[in-house]
């Protein structure tokens, strides 16, 4: 009978193995910073929805202005191609703990992003208009002040990620933030890119 | 051992879980919050702050409450003096932004999805906790700045949708459109961090067991909501930044003058503020859902057909935002389209009310309060789903356009869709939150108040609308033969007032004196009754698995419960998003002030910004500072024990 009385015990699910790290699409920060992306990629998509949209009222586009001049948005272009190498590099031997590896990835693409800032800010003297012309120039302005907000954002998370990388905080967790911040370099990359295209190639081929 | 391995019966009793009288304190001394002004600050319990969020958004529902009360006192009677028109235009702008942005969506979707995910999913914490309060005091400074803005007479004037060109440049001067702006930005990053932080929970931190086909409809609801606000919400930031761009420095995106546009804006805004209607009826839809099987003491029935037409709400709620323009002259074609779009929305609507109909037919319905209010929004929704069906149609929008049929229509929607649920939801989760019963009887009265009040006010003004009476005018001509409608309109004004001070007596006095309860007083069957009222700091003792769609009914009588998260640093299990298998575990980053000084240096950068545009480069480096010495990792290491530290790649 005592037997009856006592409340039956539950079982047990022993979860004291599992690993406390998780690189990859099982990180929670790799989803948040998915769902960060999708929000950044919306307002992308309304801006570019917003050029286009204007470009349906207006006779002639750009309005009586020259289209924006190739050579800084060119020279921007090589330089996110090729901090591609580096942001992988970084991402790929993240999960190794491969420090040497890591700090030559985050050193490299932090010149690669000091580089296209330095180009962007050119890159705003030669696009031919002033943002107060008209609404083709607002437009074009904003889109690249939009991206050149993420330029820089990921330019200080990576320089932070590279002082990290010096310490001895540089372990565990923070390595998985090695591999996402990649990611989200790619996500600068791919959205400047489609920029490039609308701002210098619709102007031109479209 | 995870959850899916049959456990042979001889390996039973070696499983069963040992009693630890010691673990209670430990978890404790782990998941308290730190005391005093600074630990308010350093706040990260999601109960915290989903209570914070839902009681902020009650004041500001009472604020707004209040300017609707003097709307309709000023209205009550042709040519009043009691509201100058300049006050008015205030007012009402004020009324409904305080409504929607500070009031609705911060109540049903951040107030209640902060407060119950985490613990219906049997997490211990919400996914990245400090966003969570950032959002939240962002959101805070977002109301004071409209509110400060309207008592220190730069209340927006210009509608709660700030339409150009009357917001622009050429005939808003000041600053009062700009706070309008500026308020958004703020409302929408608070809104898109808690979505972020919902959304991951359910993914990432449901309980073993708990399979996508097993997740409660709140859940569900909660997941779509989230991914909606992740895809609107980016939508009107856009439009509000674009505005005050044109405001402040001279752009020309809403200027037809220099090839701009105005219905640019109304697209932008409304491509947020449609799917914006679903962000706040889908949390009301989905504490019907949760309350229905509840007090039916049954199964929902059609639990696939219902998550299904919620998704399609969530698909279908991008693709109507064009009904709100049908004056603006769009081309036939896209007016047909968005006819056919609206309409077909009303399906899952309709796929949902006939499957709690279904639930309810027949069942040991117990009608305690807050089934009560669950009937209250099947009547007054319905009503306003159905002159909703009639405005889908062009022609009769058309002609009730701009007049009191829509503001009948909408305050049916949002009010039936919205402040029936919430009042079900507070009295349901009520004894979760505090331990205690809320008064039935007050609870009626206050029910029945509020009911006949509200539908005095708003079904009269479906023929108001109907007799031509425009919306935002300050006062009309006796000629007009308006008065007596609007005479009634505005008498139920004063039961509801009442209804509402009921409630807050009843709160209040539950909140003090009210039968003390045990841990799931209404037999329910989700995991947040499967804890202590209120829940401890760590939620739950041994964190649950779950056997079936209805988490507590469905348990076994000796259930697993996870054990190996360690107790002396904040541990949480992480699961698979299909099927919660048990992935890994993660560590809770707990209390920081750091989250409360971002919110500050960002305010101070958002509220600069209106007045100059040096403030973003000024108010940049301290935003940043505040960031790095957030994410800055301090303490113990990541995972300093055991030994080697396993990853998983």
């Amino acid at each position: 009978m005592d037997s009856l009385r006592e409340p039956i015990r539950p079982l047990t699910l022993d979860v004291s193995n599992l690993p406390s790290v998780a690189f990859g699409e099982l990180n929670t920060t790799w989803l948040a910073n998915v769902f960060y992306m999708a929000i950044e990629g919306m307002m992308f998509a309304l801006m570019f929805a917003t050029y286009f949209y204007l470009r349906t009222r207006s006779q002639h586009w750009p309005p009586g202005h020259l289209p924006p001049a190739f050579k800084y948005g060119l020279a921007n272009l090589v330089v996110f191609l090729l901090s591609l190498i580096p942001a992988r590099l970084a991402q790929k031997r993240a999960p190794a703990g491969d420090l040497r590896a890591i700090r030559i990835g985050l050193a490299a693409l932090s010149a690669f992003a000091i580089l296209a800032t330095v180009f962007r800010i050119f890159e705003f003297t030669v696009l031919n208009c002033r943002w107060s012309d008209d609404a083709y120039a607002s437009t074009v302005w904003v889109l690249i002040g939009l991206h050149s907000g993420h330029l820089v954002t990921e330019l200080i998370e990576t320089l932070v990620l590279l002082v990290m990388s010096f310490t001895p905080k540089m372990e565990g967790t923070r390595l998985a933030d090695v591999a996402i911040n990649s990611d989200y370099w790619y996500f600068v990359v791919i959205s400047g890119l489609l920029m490039d295209f609308v701002i210098y190639a619709t102007t031109r081929f479209l | 051992m995870p959850v899916t391995e049959p456990i042979i019966e001889k390996d039973r009793q070696a499983h069963r879980l040992t009693p630890d009288p010691e673990l209670p304190r430990r978890l404790e001394r782990t998941w308290r919050q730190p005391g005093g002004i600074w630990g308010w600050f350093s706040n990260t319990d999601h109960k915290a702050i989903g209570v914070r969020f839902m009681v902020t958004a009650f004041i500001f529902f009472l604020l707004g409450g209040i300017l609707a009360a003097l709307i309709r006192l000023q209205l009550m009677r042709p040519e009043n003096s009691f509201l100058g028109p300049d006050a008015y235009n205030q007012i009402f702008t004020m009324h409904g932004s305080t409504m929607i942005f500070l009031f609705a969506v911060p109540m049903m979707f951040q107030g209640f999805g902060v407060y119950i995910v985490p613990l219906m999913c049997g997490a211990r914490n919400i996914a990245f906790p400090r966003l969570n309060a950032l959002s939240y005091y962002l959101y805070l400074g977002g109301g004071l700045l409209l509110w400060i803005g309207l008592l220190t007479n730069t209340g927006p004037d210009v509608g709660w949708f700030a339409y150009v060109t009357l917001s622009g440049p050429g005939y808003s001067p000041g600053h009062r459109a700009d706070i309008w702006a500026q308020m958004i930005t703020f409302t929408e990053v608070s809104a898109l961090g808690v979505a972020v932080c919902i959304a991951t929970t359910i993914l990432r931190h449901r309980a073993p067991g708990m399979t996508l086909n097993r997740m409660p409809i709140l859940l569900w609801e909660k997941l779509v909501i989230s991914i909606m606000v992740i895809f609107a919400m980016p939508a009107v930031m856009v439009a509000s930044s674009l505005l005050l761009l044109d405001r402040l420095v001279g752009t020309h995106f809403f200027n037809p003058a220099e090839g701009g546009d105005v219905l640019l804006y109304q697209h932008l805004f409304w491509f947020f503020g449609h799917p914006e209607v679903y962000i706040i009826f889908l949390p009301g839809a989905s504490i019907i859902s949760t309350l229905v099987p509840c007090f039916c003491r049954r199964r929902i029935l059609g639990y696939t057909p219902i998550v299904v037409s919620v998704i399609a709400t969530g698909f279908i709620g991008f693709g109507v935002w064009v009904h709100h323009m049908f004056a603006t002259g769009l081309p036939q074609l896209s007016e047909s389209f968005f006819t056919a779009a609206s309409l077909m929305i009303v399906i899952p609507t309709g796929v949902q009310f006939f499957l709690w109909m279904g639930t309810i037919w027949h069942s040991r319905l117990q009608l305690r309060l807050p089934m009560l209010w669950v009937f209250g929004y099947f009547f007054v929704f319905l009503i306003g789903g159905l002159s909703g069906v009639m405005l889908a149609s062009v022609p009769l929008d058309t002609q009730v356009h701009d007049t009191y049929f829509i503001v009948a229509h909408f305050h049916y929607v949002l009010i039936g869709g919205a402040l029936f649920p919430m009042f079900a939801g507070l009295y349901f989760w009520f004894p979760k939150i505090t331990g205690r019963m809320a008064n039935e009887t007050l609870g009626k009265w206050h029910f029945w108040l509020f009911f006949i009040g509200f539908n005095i006010t708003f079904f009269t003004m479906h023929f108001l609308g109907l007799r031509g009476m425009p919306r935002r005018v300050y006062t009309y001509s006796p000629d007009m033969h308006w008065q007596t409608l609007s005479a009634v309109a505005s008498s139920g004004v004063f039961l509801m007032t009442a209804g509402v001070l009921v409630f807050m007596v009843n709160i209040f006095r539950s909140r003090m004196m009210g039968e003390v309860v045990g841990n799931n007083p209404w037999g329910d069957a989700s995991l947040e009754w499967g804890t202590t009222s209120p829940p401890p700091s760590y939620n739950f003792l041994h964190p649950p698995t779950v056997n079936g769609r209805d988490a507590l009914w469905d348990a076994l009588p000796d259930q697993p419960v996870v054990v190996g998260l360690r107790d002396d640093i904040r541990e949480t299990l992480v699961t698979h998003s299909l099927d919660t298998e048990p992935q890994h575990k993660d560590e809770d980053p707990g209390p920081s002030i750091w989250p409360f000084l971002a919110s500050l240096t960002i305010s101070a950068t958002f509220v600069g910004s209106i007045f100059t545009p040096w403030a973003i480069p000024v108010g940049a480096p301290p935003v940043i500072i505040t960031l790095i010495g957030w994410l800055w990792p301090r303490g113990h290491s990541p995972a300093p024990l055991p030994g080697i530290e396993s990853w998983i790649h």
